[in-house]
């Protein structure tokens, strides 16, 4: 079967996380990872890993005639990525945005990949996103959801200083995406750093309010259930950690995500999200770029 | 009244208090709280969700009235007294901050977990930047030790903080460790220092008067102690006490004992007393708002609140993490009815 070739910018944690990923996938192949610092680890191991580890940025890949990509995952800044995007769209390169700069339409790898097969850059919202919003989606696909809330508590090695210093961006792109993805009337986040040692794993715990009167436990129950399978199947390490609780016509889900320690260690549930659905997502896309070449 | 203050004293009911009534406080009892505070010449009233701002939720309780409409009311009666607001960084964001400074609030608290310091540069920064006056507030500072608290308290300093505060969020800090605290920021940090403590085990009132022999000058007190778990330093009898001891603070003591008695007595839901729950939350060294959701947790699943509690500190929970105490809750009842 042909794979469909892949490029990754940025040579840090995510960046390399996603290169061995990727190295699993059987529809993409890692062509190159692509940074600015030539005595980077990331791209010390790409190059070890036989990948090209190109130094000179998304400019010096975009210039060799040797290296080529279908898809390009952005791992590197929301200030960077403008630029990215721009010159990834003049070449024609479908663009899978991790970071928070949301130039394209937000994308929960198991809820709404489909409406955006065609779309030339598409962002991966947040960690708490990716975790909580197939839940929101899974009740607001029986009761509709008047509003959503979801509390993502990670430990404090696992965030970076990127995300410290940008904590109100996550909640404020969860918040919408919850709306917007979710598809609750309305949606708020709430983000907790916790430095216990050992690290604790990422929990995330989602409430929601279904309108009145719509409420079907039994429903819900078996759609929660139906969710967490999809997102176990990119993310093994994603459970409940207890049965939701209904009381009125409130859903209170309790969920866990253990990293699956590819390069980032156990504890980054919230990382490995991150990378897994990124990965997901630009399955989806070969198999449908693939399908248009047989076709 | 004299305006010469040796402490100045920010009082936390409004704000800190919102816990102990479920966060149901009505522009009409801010208005009349405030103004009694405004009278009784306290420098500074902090108003905002118990979890700060944008705290209304389903984690923490959500307020029966906005919090912006309160902070509107608290600076509408308060001519002399600045109003405070608190933020917690991943709650709320600079977008309600700015709301705040819009209505009137003179100064911002930002919170954080004693070790996360780092999540709160833009916070202070645009606070600064809107003019008000900052606080780094860090929170649950008995699970750090004493040079991580300093690594931080630098870091609050150098993020452009006015003040940086000890907050014993779980009342479980003995007077010999604030001591200590106190003392290591006095030689380490050239800003304000604070103490905020809650009555778990009794000893605000000795913790407060230890921070302010070590140089603290920034002391938190909630008026008949209406705050979270037993409440905070009972603001009245501090002044009454540092009136003995020769420590101006420049508030009226029978203003605030008047307050205490024909206004917030009545409001209370119950007696702010040191009960089984609020003991075990200093006992234990666990954020002191998590005694009532615990209680109403041990009432569901028919368990011990003090067994959750304990169960709580033992895994090192947070400030915020509410969600764990159902979980853990849910998990004691199952584990007995195995």
């Amino acid at each position: 079967m042909s794979k469909v070739k892949v490029a990754v910018l940025g040579s840090g944690n995510i960046g390399t996380d996603l290169m061995i990923k990727l190295g699993r996938s059987e529809l993409l192949e890692l062509t190159a990872v692509i940074g600015i610092d030539p005595h980077s680890d990331g791209l010390r191991r790409a190059r070890e890993m036989g990948y090209a580890g190109v130094d000179t940025g998304i400019d010096g890949f975009l210039a060799d005639p040797e290296l080529e990509a279908d898809i390009v995952f952005d791992a590197t800044s929301a200030k960077a990525h403008l630029y990215n995007a721009k010159v990834l769209k003049e070449a024609g390169i479908k663009v899978i945005d991790m970071t928070p700069a949301a130039v394209g339409p937000y994308v929960c790898a198991a809820v709404n990949i489909d409406e955006h097969l065609e779309k030339e850059n598409i962002n991966l919202i947040t960690c708490g996103g990716q975790a909580t919003i197939p839940m929101v989606h899974a009740v607001k696909r029986v009761s509709p959801v008047e509003y959503a809330e979801i509390v993502a508590t990670i430990s404090s090695k696992s965030a970076g200083p990127g995300t410290r210093a940008n904590i109100d961006e996550f909640t404020e792109t969860t918040s919408r995406a919850i709306e917007v993805v979710g598809g609750a009337k309305k949606g708020k986040a709430i983000m907790i750093l916790n430095p216990a040692e050992p690290p604790i794993m990422m929990r995330d715990t989602v409430y929601t309010l279904v309108e009145e009167g719509t409420m079907d436990e039994e429903g819900i129950r078996k759609s929660i259930a139906e969710m967490t399978e999809v997102v176990q199947s990119y993310v093994p390490g994603y459970q409940l950690r207890t049965e939701p609780i209904f009381e009125g016509n409130k859903v209170t889900i309790f969920i866990q995500v253990e990293g699956a320690g590819d390069y980032l260690p156990k504890y980054s549930g919230n990382l490995d999200i991150m990378t897994a659905a990124g990965v997901k997502i630009a399955e989806e896309f070969a198999k449908n770029l693939l399908k248009k070449e047989t076709v | 009244m004299t305006n010469e203050r040796d402490i100045l004293i920010t009082e936390v009911a409004l704000r800190d208090g919102s816990h102990a009534v479920s966060h149901q406080f009505t522009v009409d009892q801010v208005l009349k709280v405030a103004k009694a505070l405004n009278d009784a010449n306290v420098p500074y009233i902090e108003v905002s969700h118990g979890d700060g701002l944008a705290g209304s939720s389903l984690q923490y309780g959500l307020s029966r009235t906005n919090e912006l409409e309160l902070i509107e009311a608290a600076v509408s009666v308060a001519d002399k007294s600045k109003i405070a607001v608190l933020l917690l960084p991943g709650i709320g964001t600079l977008h309600e901050l700015k709301e705040a400074a819009n209505l009137g609030a003179k100064m911002a608290r930002i919170a954080t977990h004693v070790t996360e310091a780092d999540v709160a540069p833009q916070h202070i920064a645009y606070a600064k930047e809107l003019g008000m006056e900052t606080v780094g507030f860090l929170m649950m500072n008995h699970m750090a030790p004493v040079d991580k608290l300093v690594e931080q308290a630098k870091l609050m300093e150098s993020y452009g903080a006015d003040s940086v505060y000890v907050v014993d969020s779980a009342g479980y800090l003995l007077p010999g460790q604030v001591r200590e605290r106190i003392r290591a920021l006095k030689q380490s940090v050239g800003i304000n220092i604070g103490f905020h403590g809650h009555n778990n085990l009794s000893l605000a009132m000795a913790n407060t008067l230890v921070a302010i022999e070590e140089g603290a000058t920034r002391i938190d007190g909630s008026v008949r102690c209406l705050g979270a778990g037993a409440g905070n330093t009972q603001t009245e009898v501090l002044v009454a006490v540092c009136e003995r001891m020769g420590i101006k603070t420049g508030v009226d003591l029978y203003k605030m004992m008047d307050l205490a008695e024909d206004i917030i007595s009545p409001l209370l839901p119950v007696p702010q007393e040191i009960t089984k729950d609020s003991l075990t939350l200093g006992y234990a060294g666990v954020y002191s708002s998590f005694a009532l959701h615990s209680k109403r947790a041990a009432e569901k699943f028919g368990v011990d609140s003090r067994d959750i509690l304990i169960e709580l500190g033992k895994r090192k929970v947070v400030g915020g993490q509410e969600d764990m105490i159902v979980e853990v809750a849910a998990e004691i009842a199952k584990s007995k009815n195995r």
